[in-house]
């Protein structure tokens, strides 16, 4: 299905850059429109931050530190309801403190981009280290049901293009959406590619149409802002399609809660991206994300020319997750190796979705994965 | 006016960590004596740390075993 | 080092993690002298900290219990194990952006509360550990990582915020007047009730190098310039203590008293 995207100018003159990943996802974030950060510091994060006060001057935007990341989160609410197009940057603790914020974003349906840089968790960790260990917690970690989008680069160039797809996503289906980045690619320096134009979607307006609520059967209704006249009722209560309160009415909070799910879950096939790498005749099958993908596909080659017929399905998106495509993996392969840095939360979830052996390969002692390790613990594990 | 010998002082005895001397030369430029100086050969931590060079000349006045912010220098008054 | 003090520390946690120069490494070596000069036992007490570099003065260098907790949450956990064990005597030491930024609240209603617990601010009016951020405490004008062209944000007088949430012993002390700041220290440990002290101690390596500072000694140098104490001030006209950071102890109430 068409979407109304919009061709811009990128933000950088277009041609080769060699920047570090946070920054690049600041140069996304720009790129897409955002003008406004609110943020706090923490590592391994904050580069993204002292990137965008220096570019939010550049353009016009708006930048403030705030006391906490409570309070970076309202303030990003607060900005995207003003009209603005929102992003913060933070760790897992910092997410752990948003969680509250996000539930509000999520039942008022309000743009905005946090870019989670996860590191070793749990807790205060080890803060400058990496770690893939807050998969479920961005999608579950506030109570309630929801459908927020989060994706996970696994390069610079990714944290560019993710982040603009973040605030794409975030904008077309008002809700909270994450970039799923983690410390090595975060302070990764590699060549950033910009091209001329950039596909942004801006939300849509419709004054006078009620902003909580729409029979269209996107399910997402238009987006207006502070100031228009619109006389807005935002409440994180549940509220009925003009944001009146229905905290005592069955039919309206049925109605609400469906809505929410369906208008990212009936249309998932927008947001899910996955790459796949010599699944063609593999009998085996590794599914991996973010920075583990780059050690994943080296033990796939490595694999392959020991005549393994191996192949792997990166996952670009995590939620909502890719259930067919693992579920398709799963039909031709023996089974399923999931490297991750963290104790099996993505290996968790395919086992929805495929009743293959669904072999975890977690590891968190902090580092990065290496290539010999997955290769040794595919062979050690293969049925 | 002083008619009978100077009684010979004994010295302050300063001790300082070259372990935990991280080479801020916080000491040294405090010392009012100018009783520090910095080492020529570098430590095993990395740095030039600080060396005694001139302990008769130490008046006691302990401001740098208390700025020392890596607790490494230790001064036993002089009498 | 001085024997007595060695007995205090965990050596094997030593050199300390802190930069060359940094002001909270005078702190600790004056709060370790401020508990042996008062001849308190380290089994009774109870050091609780937060998150940042001030955070590692007590953990894990002191030899006593420690509770290295939750950026900004040192003060509600200090207040739980007070609650539970009041003989407990706990000080919190921790930084000016983890106590007064995302802390401020446990800050202002411990101190309402008239809470037994010290307090110990090291205050470097920066986000050190992360990189340089402005904090709630940096100066006007101030080059940060986020205040590139200066920091337009007034800062909090940290000894008016407590005050006026209710502490009963409030002060200010720079490192580098490392007497009266362990006099200070003594009199806020021995005095029963919330007190707080904003301890002056320089960050070279993130304030420093930003602001045009060379050495560790040209701020310590500095902070010794424009440091006042609050009773010369009384002293002078308006105009000369105009620029000035007013130090000493500005209140003092209730039990616990002078030593």
């Amino acid at each position: 299905m068409a979407l109304p995207f919009k061709k811009v100018k990128s933000s950088l003159t277009p041609g080769w850059y060699f920047m570090q990943g946070n920054e690049a996802a600041a140069e996304g974030a720009i790129a897409a429109g955002c003008r406004f950060y609110a943020g706090y510091p923490i590592t391994p994060s904050s580069e993204v931050m002292g990137r965008m006060v220096q570019r939010l001057a550049d353009v016009g935007g708006v930048f403030v530190q705030m006391e906490d990341e409570i309070g970076s989160v309202g303030a990003l609410i607060g900005a995207s309801w003003a009209g603005a197009k929102a992003l913060t940057a933070t760790a897992g603790p910092g997410i752990s403190l948003m969680t509250e914020g996000i539930g509000y974003a999520v039942i008022t349906e309000t743009p905005c981009v946090i870019i989670d840089v996860q590191r070793a968790g749990p807790s205060t960790g080890q803060a400058t280290r990496p770690g893939q260990g807050d998969v479920m917690q961005v999608k579950w970690g506030a109570h309630g049901d929801n459908e927020i989008v989060a994706l996970a680069p696994w390069s610079v160039q990714e944290m560019y293009e993710l982040t603009i797809k973040a605030f794409n996503f975030s904008e077309r289906f008002r809700v909270p959406a994450f970039v799923l980045a983690d410390e090595a690619v975060g302070h990764l320096r590699e060549t950033l590619v910009i091209s001329e134009e950039v596909e942004v979607y801006n939300r849509f307006k419709a004054p006078g149409l009620p902003p909580f609520g729409t029979d269209d059967p996107r399910g997402v209704p238009p987006m207006p802002a502070f100031g228009e006249g619109e006389n807005l009722l935002v409440t994180g209560s549940t509220h009925d399609p003009q944001g009146f309160r229905k905290t005592a009415d069955p039919a309206a909070h049925a109605k609400l809660t469906e809505r929410l799910v369906r208008k990212v879950r009936d249309y998932k096939e927008e947001v899910i991206q996955t790459e796949s790498y010599f699944l063609e005749d593999a009998e085996f099958g590794v599914v991996s994300f973010g920075f583990t993908a780059r050690a994943a596909i080296q033990a796939v080659k490595t694999l392959r020319k020991e005549g393994v017929k191996i192949g792997m399905l990166r996952l670009v998106s995590i939620w909502p997750f890719a259930g067919e495509a693992v579920a398709e993996l799963g039909q031709k392969c023996r089974a399923v190796y999931v490297p991750e840095m963290n104790r099996g939360q993505v290996a968790g979830e395919i086992r929805k979705y495929t009743t293959r052996p669904v072999i975890p390969i977690p590891k968190t002692n902090g580092e990065v994965f290496e290539p010999a390790e997955i290769v040794e613990a595919i062979r050690r594990n293969m049925p | 006016m002083k008619d009978h010998p100077e009684k010979k002082k004994k010295n302050a005895v300063i001790r300082i960590n070259q372990n935990w001397c991280k080479g801020c030369y916080i000491c040294l430029e405090t010392c009012p004596k100018k009783v520090f100086d910095k080492s020529s050969e570098v430590s095993e931590k990395g740095v030039f740390p600080v060396v005694v060079a001139r302990p008769e000349d130490c008046s006691s006045c302990l401001q740098c075993e208390m700025l020392c912010p890596d607790l490494a220098i230790d001064v036993k008054k002089g009498e | 080092m001085n024997e007595k003090i060695y007995q205090m520390i965990n050596p094997q946690a030593f050199p300390t993690p802190f930069c060359p120069g940094c002001g909270h490494g005078i702190l600790m070596n004056a709060v370790l002298r401020a508990i042996l000069e008062l001849e308190y036992d380290l089994k009774d007490m109870l050091f609780v900290s937060g998150i940042g570099c001030a955070a590692w003065i007590p953990s894990p260098h002191f030899k006593a219990d420690t509770l290295h907790t939750l950026h900004g949450r040192a003060i509600a956990y200090a207040t739980g194990a007070k609650l539970f064990n009041p003989k407990l005597k706990i000080m919190v030491i921790s930084g000016d952006g983890d106590l007064s930024a995302i802390g401020g609240n446990h800050l202002i209603h411990a101190a309402r509360r008239n809470m037994d617990l010290t307090v110990v601010c090291a205050n470097n009016g920066i986000y050190g550990m992360t990189g340089g951020q402005v904090a709630s405490t940096t100066p006007l004008g101030s080059r940060t990582s986020t205040t590139p062209k200066g920091n337009q944000e007034p800062p909090f007088d940290l000894c008016k915020l407590v005050e006026a949430a209710g502490a009963t012993f409030v002060a200010r002390q720079p490192v580098v007047t490392p007497i009266p700041l362990t006099r200070t220290l003594k009199r806020a440990i021995v005095h029963r009730g919330f007190s707080f002290i904003d301890v002056l101690s320089p960050c070279p390596t993130q304030f420093g190098r930003r602001n045009a500072f060379r050495t560790p000694h040209d701020m310590l140098v500095s902070l010794k310039n424009t440091c006042l104490s609050v009773e010369k001030a009384r002293t002078m006209s308006p105009e000369d203590v105009k620029g000035k950071i007013l130090v000493g102890e500005f209140v003092n109430q209730g039990e616990g008293g002078q030593s």
